[in-house]
């Protein structure tokens, strides 16, 4: 059998099971609505596993899945080299939200990532402390800022509500997923003009093929032709 | 992983080298505080080191290297001049690369004398290099001091040449900062800015802790920074010369000499460079082979401001350096509150260079 893990809930999930349906591969959930247990029709060899989303990466990595659903975001910020383990088999085309800097509205003088490199410099020399930046991608936002050169920050964690670290002072500037913006602007904030650090959409992940059986491999052969990947 | 006893008698063995040549066989704690030290390493290292909280001390981290803890205990002990070795563990997370070991001995030497830099220089880069004698490794050196000289050279600003010498370290930005400093042209946004009667019309609301005070302060300086004139080209081509240079260390010599016609002002590094080639040399190195990169160090730790070296494996590319060191008399000039002290240091890692016999 191979694996396939797919989100449990909500949107995700209801987009994710319309997505294989219009491809004539039917999940869905079985039993009561509470359960995590799924059902495959249509298309032979491969088991449902409902997951948490954020879970799916790290299931794929280690080989306790072999397809997957998440958002290449997760993918990106979970699995260090993502690239040389897991496979893209296909953007879904839902689920879009990026990953960018945003900063108060009240800035005028920052737009780009130039002006945040400055301002964070001058902010540790007058409060005697790097500039913080909140978020809960520490690997994609950290590899950015480093890849465009800016200093004097430091991350700081924030697993929620991020957008409400700069009205808090726990931050100054934050890092964090968005599909409209419209949080953003409620909060006070404006995104940098070249602060796009990842669009992320729903994505159909192959993990490590290292321990895959013959049969496994024939399965997913045949399902990339019928979801005509 | 735990030290083969091969590598623990490899480290003794340096350790020893190093002590009978006069140092002082210290010891630092595997523990450090956090604070001091990610404060002056950045948010790079941060990443790669092993946090932990202490309910007493507060944030901790698993020493990344021994040169802060050094610079700490000779500032406590104001021997001057002081040599010092030692060996132990240091800890950095690999984040992209599992082959590489997250836990390694360091043997250091590390030399406080402002009597005669040059010499401690040679000093110390002639002591690795007898360590790690008999050894497949080839040298590379470089000299962050003749790039900042370079800077503080420019005909320009005081805030244009503080933005570049704070981007030494980051190529990509120091280059972007040079090419828009060597523009007329302002960007858009920043002269819409600048243009605007009230540039806080639009502002949202006052939210954080960077105040409205700091932002006009800001504006201030793109006021004046929009007013200064572009860095001249030729300027500009001086310091893409001097990267650029990549060469034996009697020829970069010499075309230094010729770049000190048209900026002076990195006369005195070059003479510091001229000095320690000859200080290396009397101390048996083959300065005629020595390879020296203009660019060399840049993308090493930040606190590395003058001479800096590296020892790699000649036929094994994808191992990191055996070897580094260098010059850090600012990382000293702030540890010690005011009180500086000349210092330049270096390491061998033993279990790379047992991996070459």
């Amino acid at each position: 059998m191979l694996k396939l893990g797919v989100p449990s809930k909500g949107r995700l999930m209801e987009k994710t099971f319309d997505w294989f349906g219009a491809r004539g591969v039917g999940l869905r959930k079985s039993g009561s609505d509470r359960e995590y247990a799924g059902a495959v029709e249509g298309f032979d060899g491969i088991e449902l596993v409902l997951l948490s989303a954020g879970e799916i990466p790290r299931e794929l990595a280690s080989g306790n899945i072999h397809l997957g659903v998440t958002g290449s975001d997760l993918v990106r910020e979970k699995i260090p080299n993502w690239d040389t383990r897991l496979t893209e088999l296909a953007p879904m085309g839902f689920g879009g939200a990026d990953l960018v800097i945003a900063v108060p509205q009240a800035w005028v003088d920052v737009a780009t990532l130039d002006d945040l490199d400055a301002a964070a410099a001058a902010f540790r020399k007058t409060h005697g402390f790097r500039m913080r930046i909140a978020t809960k991608y520490h690997r994609l936002v950290r590899e950015f800022l480093r890849e465009q050169g800016v200093a004097d920050y430091q991350l700081v964690d924030s697993q929620g509500a991020t957008e409400g670290t700069v009205k808090n002072e726990t931050a100054e500037a934050i890092a964090d997923i968005t599909s409209t913006g419209e949080t953003l602007r409620a909060n006070g904030l404006k995104i940098l003009d070249d602060g796009l650090i990842h669009a992320s959409q729903a994505t159909l992940f192959r993990g490590r093929r290292k321990d895959w059986t013959a049969e496994q491999r024939a399965t997913l052969k045949a399902l990339v032709e019928v979801l005509k990947l | 992983m735990p030290t083969s006893a091969a590598t623990r008698e490899e480290a003794r063995r340096l350790r020893n080298l190093f002590a009978a040549k006069g140092a002082l066989v210290i010891k630092a704690d595997v523990l450090q505080p956090a604070e001091t030290l990610l404060d002056l390493y950045g948010e790079d290292i941060r990443a790669r080191s092993y946090l932990t909280s202490d309910p007493l001390r507060g944030e901790m981290v698993l020493r990344p290297d021994f040169t802060v803890p050094v610079v700490q205990m000779h500032m406590e002990s104001y021997a001057d001049p002081a040599r010092y070795t030692y060996s132990g563990k240091v800890f950095r997370k690999q984040e992209h690369d599992e082959t590489r070991a997250n836990e390694y001995v360091q043997v250091g030497y590390e030399v406080f004398d402002g009597q005669n830099p040059a010499a401690a220089d040679a000093e110390v880069f002639a002591a690795i290099a007898e360590g790690l004698s008999g050894l497949p490794v080839r040298a590379a050196t470089g000299d962050i001091g003749i790039l900042m000289a370079a800077v503080r050279g420019l005909r320009t600003t005081d805030d244009r040449k503080a933005a570049l010498l704070r981007h030494i370290w980051r190529p990509q930005r120091f280059r972007a900062l040079l090419k828009r400093f060597g523009s007329a042209a302002v960007p858009p946004a920043r002269a819409a800015l600048l243009a605007a009667d009230d540039p806080f019309a639009n502002a949202g609301p006052d939210i954080g802790l960077r105040a409205r005070t700091e932002v006009a302060a800001r504006i201030a300086a793109l006021r004046a920074d929009a007013a200064a004139p572009p860095i001249a080209t030729e300027e500009i081509a001086l310091i893409d010369a001097i990267l650029g240079l990549r060469e034996t260390a009697p020829n970069v010599l010499s075309a230094l000499r010729d770049i000190v016609v048209d900026m002076p002002a990195i006369a005195d590094a070059v003479k510091r460079l001229e000095a320690r080639l000859a200080a290396l040399g009397s101390r048996g190195v083959e300065v005629e082979t020595l390879e020296f990169e203009g660019s060399y160090g840049r993308t090493s730790l930040e606190y590395y401001d003058g001479f800096v070296f590296g020892f790699y494996a000649t036929d094994r590319p994808e191992l990191p350096p055996v070897a580094t060191g260098g010059r850090y008399d600012a990382l000293t000039a702030r540890l010690g509150q005011g009180r500086a002290v000349p210092a330049v240091g270096g390491v061998i890692r033993p279990d790379l260079a047992l991996e070459l016999l």
